[in-house]
């Protein structure tokens, strides 16, 4: 393809998701008045009415701080818990290793809603419902699998002589993955708890069913319930759907370099 | 540490035999070379001495201790790696260091450890270095300095001259044979040259499909080669074999004869028609004039090598090909007929059916 026509195609595709993208930002300062002009060019009048309904009244930051709260959590368990695993998985020879690591990935299949009603039962038995632990256990039965397998594939692709050389060099397998592997793997790590804290942040179903109130509600959660019996706050909907994208933006532009070497290191070589 | 092995096969999950039911002593500040081409099993024997793998059947005893189930960071032993496996993340005196460090060795002696071991192999400059920036000779020596500085029990060097280019290799086996004198440490070295395995060992142990061959002195293999693929396995160029019976001459002697060879026996103790393999190292054969030696031949192709020249040729009547080694000084060129002498002594004779050697 020509250059010019390569550029003409790439602008065109980036505008095709850019321009939802545009059209939140821009309606999210527009007057309610204008809310639905087609197209949505450059607001002139700019107001930040919608941004101040939400966090005042609204009191969105309350659910903005449940979904961090609940997505870290879960991140962080999630990793600390499925570095080791997928650790074992990639490199050590036990009976049942195959059927596991199938089992795992069948695991995180399951279609959520199926996952709703069980899981209902056993936090409302185990009195979880409506707290964080409510929703950060639920979510580790996807959260772990996504990051172990994640980092089952990255630890493959680590070279196998280098861990050799340390167990040769006296280094038990608990100091072999504290000392050479995890520094190695950084890069890995860094992607899969990336990507499992997206998932969390986003998550809905479970969110919606194991909540009671605005106290534990999440973000997503609370968007969904913005709207009213007789009408739809279609300018604050659209701050907040602003406002919850910003720190996912934050973490990817924070981390982009590390995602792109996550996902394709093994790649090239070198 | 004299380390044995004792009956020791390997199967890996998928059925590959790797190793099959090899016995194999290595005495104390031995060096054995294991030998053989690329799948034999010699990489396995290194790996199972290691604790890298565990043995299906067998034992491994080191020291006069069973250490069949030790694991691997309990066995004080070091290995240098093909790929040499340095740390990527760590600097070359982090390298160095690391096995010290596992031990709970003062940082204080490790540091002065590392320093002395640093210099006698004159890679000092290199230690704040990281691996990536180190060309392949000098990985080589960080990875050999991170064995020494350990002072194992043993060394276990799987190729380690393998991704050297040659005159490298051919330095550092040198510096690699004085290693072994000045420390006195039992080293078991695995490669696939046959040159580097005459050069380095006490003894080598060539191996094929899992089992040893041989093992014995390099001489020995080049002299006494105990069957016909340690005898073509070893020696550059190869050895020549020529399918040969015995027959009871005029006179009662026993003759050698086949493939347009015709020799008198080297041993009374033959079967009279029995088929045999004759060896006969190129280096073995001398020109003569045509009709003088033990057969003619016409010469097909000339390998100069500046000293001596690789002579391929063909004997005349039966066709068979045989190769030579002669000196440049001799005119030679392709398509004259030559006469061909065999040393007595440097012929070697197997039996064709199992090519275990006779005499």
């Amino acid at each position: 393809m020509k250059p010019r026509l390569l550029s003409v195609a790439a602008v065109l595709f980036v505008g095709a998701f850019a321009f939802p993208v545009y059209w939140t930002i821009a309606s999210s300062f527009a007057p309610e008045a204008r809310l639905f002009d087609v197209p949505p060019l450059l607001p002139t009048d700019g107001t930040l009415d919608h941004y101040r309904a939400l966090l005042d009244p609204r009191q969105f930051w309350l659910p903005m701080r449940n979904s961090l709260i609940v997505s870290a959590a879960t991140t962080a368990l999630a990793i600390c818990l499925g570095t080791p695993a997928a650790y074992a998985l990639t490199r050590l020879t036990f009976r049942g290793r195959v059927p596991l690591l199938a089992g795992i990935l069948a695991v995180s299949m399951l279609p959520q809603i199926s996952l709703v009603p069980p899981l209902y039962l056993a936090l409302r038995a185990t009195h979880l419902i409506n707290t964080y632990a409510g929703l950060v256990l639920p979510y580790l039965s996807f959260a772990l699998p996504l990051s172990i397998w994640l980092l089952v594939g990255y630890f493959r692709q680590l070279p196998p002589e280098v861990e050799d050389a340390a167990l040769v060099d006296g280094a038990s397998r608990v100091q072999t993955l504290r000392y050479i592997v995890l520094p190695l793997a950084w890069p890995g790590i860094a992607t899969a708890a990336i990507v499992t804290f997206l998932y969390c942040w986003n998550e809905f179903i479970f969110a919606l069913s194991f909540t009671l109130g605005p106290e534990r509600q999440t973000a997503p959660v609370a968007i969904a319930l913005l709207r009213g019996r007789y009408q739809v706050p279609w300018g604050e909907i659209l701050a907040a759907a602003v406002v919850i994208t910003i720190p996912v933006v934050a973490v990817v532009v924070a981390f982009e370099r590390r995602i792109v070497e996550g996902l394709t290191a093994g790649a090239m070589k070198g | 540490m004299p380390i044995a092995l004792e009956g020791v096969s390997k199967v890996f999950p998928n059925g590959q035999i790797a190793v099959r039911d090899l016995t194999l002593e290595i005495g104390d500040g031995e060096l054995l070379v294991l030998v053989g081409p690329s799948g034999c099993g010699k990489s396995t024997v290194l790996r199972l001495i290691a604790g890298l793998e565990t043995p299906t059947s067998g034992r491994i005893v080191m020291d006069g201790r069973d250490m069949t189930s030790v694991p691997a960071h309990e066995r004080d032993l070091a290995m240098v790696f093909q790929s040499y496996a340095l740390y990527p993340h760590k600097s070359v005196a982090d390298n160095l260091g690391f096995g010290l460090r596992m031990r709970g060795v003062e940082r204080a002696t490790i540091d002065q450890r590392v320093r002395a071991v640093a210099k006698a192999l004159q890679i000092e400059r290199l230690l704040p270095l990281k691996p990536a920036q180190l060309s392949g000779g000098q990985r080589q020596r960080v990875a050999l300095g991170r064995a020494i500085v350990r002072e194992p029990r043993a060394f276990l060097l799987d190729e380690p001259l393998s991704n050297l280019d040659p005159q490298l290799r051919f330095d550092t086996r040198t510096e690699l044979a004085q290693l072994h004198r000045r420390l006195h440490a039992t080293m078991i070295h695995v490669t696939h040259d046959q040159e580097e395995a005459m050069t380095l060992g006490d003894r080598i142990a060539v191996m094929r499909d899992g089992a040893a061959e041989q093992i014995a002195p390099p001489l020995e293999v080049y002299q006494r080669p105990a069957n016909v693929f340690v005898a073509t396995f070893v020696g550059s160029p190869k050895m020549n074999l020529f399918d040969v019976t015995a027959t009871t001459g005029a006179g009662g002697a026993l003759v050698l004869s086949g493939s347009g060879v015709f020799v008198d026996a080297p041993t009374r103790r033959i079967e009279s028609g029995a088929p045999l393999l004759l060896g006969l190292r190129p280096r073995d054969i001398t020109l003569v004039a045509p009709g003088q030696g033990d057969a003619v031949a016409q010469i097909d192709l000339i390998e100069p090598l500046g000293h001596e020249a690789v002579v391929h040729a063909r004997i005349e009547g039966a066709g068979t090909e045989i190769t030579l080694v002669a000196g440049v000084d001799q005119d030679l060129v392709p398509s004259t007929t030559i006469g061909l002498r065999f040393r007595r002594e440097g012929i070697h004779l197997f039996r064709q059916d199992d090519g275990k050697r006779l005499s």
